[in-house]
């Protein structure tokens, strides 16, 4: 119910915004010409409305559900990691890391992304290689070194789950669980994840006080000096690109995914910037800690390689310049409520039997056994799962 | 690069040849992040030519089942052609920024 009340209140704070922003994405491109600040704000101003698509269109049951499986760890092979357990929203949706932690203490080799917003992106993970939210969904749950859930077992454990079976089918009628079914429910609850209003938001609408003079400067930067609009534009600070912005390590990114484009190497999909300050540390390697770092990588950072994006250079900015931009960027911080946990469904208390969880069925990969790296034991996960020495 | 080669070699053709129509080539300009048209229909055999009229890169790929392309990075004023052999439709987009999506129909 509480997805539902979100949803229905930022449609209503946001339908001040709706004629702005179809007007906005015909006239970019020409940042050539010296545009005023008062023009530039228009570009940014807060869509009325989250968009889903014709495939999976929102109900209310189905999002409350999608919040009900993206919170619940059986969804995890081992039965210990949730969607949340990385994408917090104490955290803005992150985990605060700089690189994600998957089953079994499993180092990821990427910082775990924000949800927020994706609703209105493109293709999903670091490299686009997912081209939909439901899709993606799947991706980290069936992945052994990240939730380690074999697909096959998932729909079967659920089934034991009598609310389950009830909510799946009031929220597909005649189909219940099922793989699709349980990453549509994701994918809805996940497009209800929107940044809330923030000083920046209400200082579009016309509230002069709402962000310091040094936020303002900091906008005038980020939209010429500095070059940020190249590709965090529009009110998402994002248009969902993939660029080489120099990170210094040997990742090829977007590289794997479309081999043949040369400035795909080292490429990495353009984060939103809403609430960037709660989600240190920076980049798809954690490497930068606070958002000054950010600007000192965009101001002479960089590696340059053939990879390597045309719209980075070196800004020349000065201590006053970068202090503005960071303000700038604090002022993307909708200081959202907290969001409130669902409570998980209970397991049939109707019948005798033991509980069938999925380390006995294993990794997607194929294999029975339940695999710990070495080095993985940790004290907290041995309460959980047997350690490999 | 086939598709190029073959592009300016109807170029020549054309130069030299004077008023002969080759078959005709559709225009797809890439502007603010965006193609100029969401759809196209085309013959097949004929080709589209892709103008970069932004100051950025782009790309032309498609990963439709029926025919996968990648014709690499277009710089800003230049432009890159692709013939369509085969009926079908395709997904065009851009590697790049995938909010650039065209759908090639090809009859
Ligand atoms: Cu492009």
């Amino acid at each position: 119910m509480g997805t539902h009340k979100k949803f229905s209140k930022l449609a209503v704070s946001m339908v001040v915004a709706i004629s702005g922003f179809a007007t906005v994405a015909s006239t970019v491109a020409t940042s050539a010409e010296k545009k005023s600040r008062a023009d530039w704000k228009k570009e940014y101003v807060r869509p009325s409305e989250i968009p889903f698509p014709k495939e999976n269109p929102y109900t209310a049951a189905k999002a409350d559900l999608g919040r009900t499986l993206f919170f619940d760890p059986r969804l995890s092979g081992a039965n210990y990691i949730s969607c949340g357990t990385c994408h917090n929203p104490s955290f803005a949706w992150g985990d605060g890391l700089a690189k994600g932690i998957g089953h079994a203490m499993t180092k990821l080799g990427r910082r775990t992304p924000t949800i927020l917003n994706l609703a209105f992106g493109e293709d999903l993970m670091w490299d686009g290689r997912f081209e939909t939210l439901e899709q993606q969904a799947l991706g980290p749950m069936s992945a052994p070194v990240e939730m380690n859930q074999n697909m096959k077992a998932i729909v079967a454990e659920l089934q034991q789950i009598p609310e389950y079976r009830t909510l799946f089918n009031i929220s597909f009628p005649g189909k219940g669980i099922t793989v699709d079914n349980i990453a549509k429910a994701i994918a809805t609850f996940e497009r209800t994840v929107v940044s809330g209003v923030a000083p920046f938001d209400r200082w579009v609408a016309g509230d002069e006080h709402a962000v310091s003079e040094s936020a303002k400067r900091g906008f005038d930067l980020f939209n010429n000096k500095a070059n940020c609009v190249a590709c965090h534009s529009g009110w998402n600070f994002t248009d969902s690109s993939f660029h080489d912005i120099g990170m210094p390590d040997k990742d090829i990114g977007r590289g794997k995914v479309v081999p043949g484009v040369v400035v795909m190497q080292h490429a990495f999909k353009v984060p939103t910037l809403r609430n960037a300050v709660e989600r240190a540390p920076y980049m798809h390697d954690g490497s930068l800690k606070n958002l000054y770092s950010v600007v000192e990588h965009y101001d002479n950072g960089f590696v340059t390689r053939p990879s390597k994006s045309e719209e980075i250079f070196a800004l020349k900015l000065n201590a006053a310049e970068k202090t503005d931009l960071v303000e700038f960027m604090k002022t993307l911080s909708s200081k959202d409520a907290p969001m409130a946990l669902p409570r998980l469904p209970a397991y049939d208390q109707t019948v005798a039997g033991s509980l069938n969880v999925s380390p006995a069925a294993g990794p997607s990969t194929g294999s029975t056994a339940m695999r710990t790296p070495k080095g993985a034991c940790n004290s907290f996960l041995m309460h959980y799962i047997p350690c490999s020495k | 690069m086939k598709s190029k080669i073959l592009a300016s070699a109807v170029a020549t053709l054309f130069v030299v040849a004077g008023a002969t129509p080759v078959s005709a080539e559709v225009v797809i300009t890439q502007k603010a992040k965006k193609f100029d048209k969401k759809k196209i229909s085309i013959k097949k055999g004929e080709s589209v030519k892709f103008v970069n009229a932004d100051s950025i890169a782009h790309n032309i790929h498609s990963r439709s089942s029926n025919g996968k392309f990648d014709l690499g990075v277009s710089k800003p004023g230049t432009s890159t052609s692709k013939v369509f052999d085969k009926a079908g439709k395709f997904k065009v987009r851009c590697a790049i920024h995938p909010k650039m999506k065209i759908t090639v129909k090809v009859n």
